[in-house]
């Protein structure tokens, strides 16, 4: 069968069948069937690994499924490719955005709009007026001729939407398109996939449940690659979706502990720090944590929240100000000192920073301790004790592997934050600095992570949390810090505070600044 | 002599020694621009100077003598081409580690042209070569005329490539998708772009520019052939890619920079000035280094996915 034609058909019903795809050591759809219909927004709801996204990459002919078929208005289609997909009318956003991020947003348009590569020379005038067609159309401001690098996330996400419906999508796959955008960006989502969806079919792929119930006609609830239910989501709570999404009810656990009254473990005094472009990142940053206390630091993501973190933990130079831990100078000490004195770090970026992909789940859990009595003889690894160590700690923290030697890298975000904590939970820390520890995780791997968390909390930990999600900030913290541009802005009992306290913090308003003489606009 | 001619003479030995290194890398930029750096550029221009020079030299004194140097040319562009293809099945269908299969390509083409050399001519023969062409007027213009305008047709068309080079990366709809499937091949297969293809052609015009490099070696500079006639410009192009940015201009640039400080260090022994050769020798070497060391990097402009196969069912 050759390429599909490209036609303009209206998709008025998209089904797929029995569809199964396989990959080395897991089945990740196993006989998928869905049907959508005209104008229908399905939300297809999943724990991470549950088999969304190999599903929609099938659809869009980026996989080819080992068993079933699709079906386009009753007749079976096959795409060999993206072009087969795009010319049957159907549009996918990815999760990752397929963004070049060297080029500008036109060129990134043109690339696939192949009208535009006429004769010897790139049309991208013709490209930019269809741009701009499609950005009035659907109100989505966008400048054609920024480079995508650019570009904040939630800027990306619109060149995405509009790239897709530049090639004429009718049919549109979104991936877990909130993921990376913050709340007021969420929100304007919704009300323009609300919108779309009188002119187009949508396939909205979640896992917060709270979008899925305020958006979405249908819901198909996928679990380890099977299709567990699927039904109209008028009636469904978010509650009731969470059981089913994850086999069991889940109640994110609250802080309901006294406030911790120990010794300051973490302190941090007048801290600055420089970003990677050379300017200061944090200008005067002070706090402490007390022993058996979770401390929030909330902030738009961006205002120095990963400069503190990497600074915390020996990773980057302090220009001026002092960290100690229990007490002890830890300003400016390699990260083996600062390891050593008990500092725990969960690093934002799990794959890159918290784990070495290649090597095996056994290693990466001794991968701060393998020179240690504990585990080597002085010049070899004492293999038996890596592996008891990592066999206990999978059963402590339910790492789910298909072998403990497998590379830690094919795990699924959830599990190799679960390794992760493991590695740092085990080492018993003093302090503990966790940076963005749910970002991307279902539900199951929240509950898992927060109650992880309030455990440590009672064994008298402290506990530098943070985040960007208010909601986890407010259940978990004693007290919550808020970061604008570099700067500690107030810091809130966790009691007292509120969405709107908080959002106006990180908006970069004080209530009473004018009281507190603060310096506007000093620094960008 | 005066100072003037001492510059004059340095640059107008120096600007034709940057053709081949222009030639190759360009050639090599484009490859790195889809993401596949092709370490065997040495191998394909030893070819490319073989095949040239024995085109020429077997076409002498025969009807065909007056195209002798236009085959030569054309047969050391055609192999150089099939050899970037070769590089592509090697590292593009079967994703052969990048460096590894450079070497090999490398050792290849340097190893066949000198056994090939032995076997069909032996010793040291010298051709009539590329003619240099002054263009009219503008080579009589003092001090630089001779320097910029008497200089064989390999070698204007080598400058011209620049801008043209400069237009096909970034007006073309070629040139956009080579830098899109080296930057992010993913994003670009998304868009129905085959990036296999797309590397493919990329390879084998890569392998066009060096095999004509090599040519430009034995045809227009040496006017003869030897085992080490390319002399690790490969390798050096290679570098001059990174060096430039993966821009046509600043690799221009580049390709003057270390061949004008070869002549220069020619010119240093030459004139008998009390200065050790060993470290004359080592200059342009040493300054690209140092250039390098103090080039801030193109990270953002680069192609990130330089020596990544790309394997689309892999899961990411």
């Amino acid at each position: 069968m050759g390429p599909t034609r490209p036609t303009r058909e209206k998709i008025k019903e998209l089904r797929v069948e029995g569809i199964t795809k396989r990959f080395p050591g897991i089945v990740a759809c196993d006989s998928v069937d869905l049907t959508i219909g005209e104008n229908e927004i399905l939300a297809l709801v999943g724990e991470n690994g549950a088999g969304k996204t190999t599903l929609m990459n099938i659809l869009m002919g980026l996989y080819q499924p080992d068993v079933g078929k699709i079906f386009i208005n009753g007749r079976p289609v096959q795409f060999k490719g993206p072009a087969d997909a795009f010319a049957a009318g159907i549009g996918m956003v990815h999760q990752h955005f397929m963004l070049v991020p060297n080029m500008t947003v036109a060129e990134n348009v043109a690339l696939g709009l192949k009208e535009s590569h006429t004769h010897l020379r790139l049309d991208l005038s013709g490209v930019k007026k269809r741009i701009a067609e499609i950005s009035e159309r659907y109100k989505l401001p966008v400048q054609p001729d920024a480079y995508v690098w650019q570009l904040s996330v939630g800027e990306q996400q619109r060149v995405e939407l509009i790239k897709t419906l530049c090639f004429g999508a009718r049919f549109l796959i979104l991936d877990e398109p909130t993921s990376a955008l913050t709340p007021q960006e969420t929100d304007d989502l919704i009300v323009l996939l609300r919108r779309m969806a009188s002119d187009m079919s949508i396939i909205f792929i979640s896992h917060k449940l709270a979008e899925v119930t305020a958006l979405s006609d249908k819901v198909a609830i996928l679990r380890r690659g099977r299709v567990v239910f699927k039904g109209t989501t008028a009636g469904q709570t978010a509650a009731g979706l969470a059981t089913l999404m994850t086999g069991h009810e889940v109640v994110l656990p609250r802080n309901e502990g006294v406030d911790g009254c120990g010794e300051e473990r973490l302190v941090v005094q007048d801290l600055c720090v420089k970003s990677d472009r050379g300017f200061l990142a944090l200008d005067g940053v002070g706090f402490s944590v007390r022993s058996g206390e979770i401390l929030g630091l909330a902030g738009v993501s961006g205002n120095g929240q990963k400069e503190l973190a990497e600074a915390l933990a020996g990773l980057r130079r302090v220009e001026k100000g002092r960290v100690s831990l229990m007490g002890r100078d830890l300003t400016n000490r390699s990260p083996r000192e600062i390891i050593d004195a008990g500092l725990g770090y969960i690093p934002e970026d799990r794959t890159n920073e918290g784990i070495v992909s290649s090597f095996s789940i056994k290693e990466n859990l001794i991968l701060k301790d393998f020179a240690s009595p504990k585990f080597s003889h002085g010049i070899f690894i004492k293999s038996q004790e890596e592996a008891r160590n990592a066999a206990s700690l999978q059963e402590r923290f339910d790492i789910r592997c298909s072998s403990l030697n497998s590379a830690a890298g094919s795990l699924s975000g959830g599990n190799i934050q679960k390794v992760i904590l493991a590695r740092e939970l085990a080492r018993e820390p003093k302090a503990l600095i966790a940076v963005y520890p749910t970002r991307g995780l279902d539900m199951g791997a929240e509950e898992f992570i927060h109650t992880r968390l309030l455990e440590l909390r009672a064994k008298g930990v402290a506990i530098f949390l943070i985040s960007e999600e208010l909601d986890e900030l407010m259940n978990l913290c004693d007290r919550i810090a808020v970061i604008f541009k570099g700067k500690i802005l107030d810091i809130l009992a966790g009691r007292e505070a509120t969405r709107p306290a908080l959002g106006l913090l990180m908006a970069g308003i004080r209530p009473e600044a004018a009281d507190r003489a603060a310096e506007p606009g000093e620094k960008a | 002599m005066t100072a003037l001619t001492i510059v004059l003479n340095i640059l107008s030995i120096g600007i034709p020694f940057s053709v081949s290194l222009l030639l190759a890398s360009l050639g090599e930029m484009f490859n790195q621009r889809a993401g596949i750096f092709n370490l065997g550029c040495e191998g394909i221009m030893s070819m490319g100077a073989f095949l040239g020079f024995m085109c020429a030299y077997s076409l002498q004194n025969t009807a065909m003598t007056p195209y002798a140097n236009l085959m030569g040319v054309l047969v050391a562009g055609v192999a150089g081409t099939l050899l970037g293809l070769l590089f592509a099945l090697v590292t593009v269908t079967f994703h052969a580690p990048q460096g590894i299969a450079g070497i090999g390509l490398q050792m290849l083409g340097t190893g066949a042209a000198g056994t090939l050399f032995r076997h069909f001519v032996g010793g040291v023969t010298g051709i009539p070569g590329l003619p240099n062409c002054p263009i009219p007027l503008l080579s009589k213009v003092p001090f630089i005329g001779p320097v910029l305008f008497n200089m064989n047709i390999l070698a204007y068309l080598a400058f011209l490539f620049v801008p043209l080079s400069s237009y096909i990366l970034f007006k073309t709809p070629w040139g956009l998708k080579v830098r899109a499937v080296g930057t992010s091949p993913r994003s670009a297969d998304t868009m129905a772009i085959s990036v296999q293809r797309t590397r493919y052609q990329a390879l084998a015009v890569g392998g066009l520019f060096a095999g004509i490099a090599g040519a430009y070696l034995s045809l227009g500079q040496a006017k003869m052939f030897a085992d080490d006639i390319v002399a690790g410009r490969g390798f050096i192009a290679v570098a001059l890619v990174y060096f430039g940015g993966w821009d046509p201009y600043r690799i221009l640039g580049g390709s003057l920079l270390f061949s004008i400080a070869q002549s220069l260090q020619l010119s240093i022994q030459v004139l008998g000035i009390k200065f050790p050769y060993e470290f004359a020798v080592m200059l342009p070497y040493v300054l690209v280094i140092v250039v390098l060391a103090f080039t801030r990097s193109a990270v953002v402009k680069g192609p990130a996915e330089l020596g990544i196969p790309y394997d689309r069912e892999k899961r990411i």
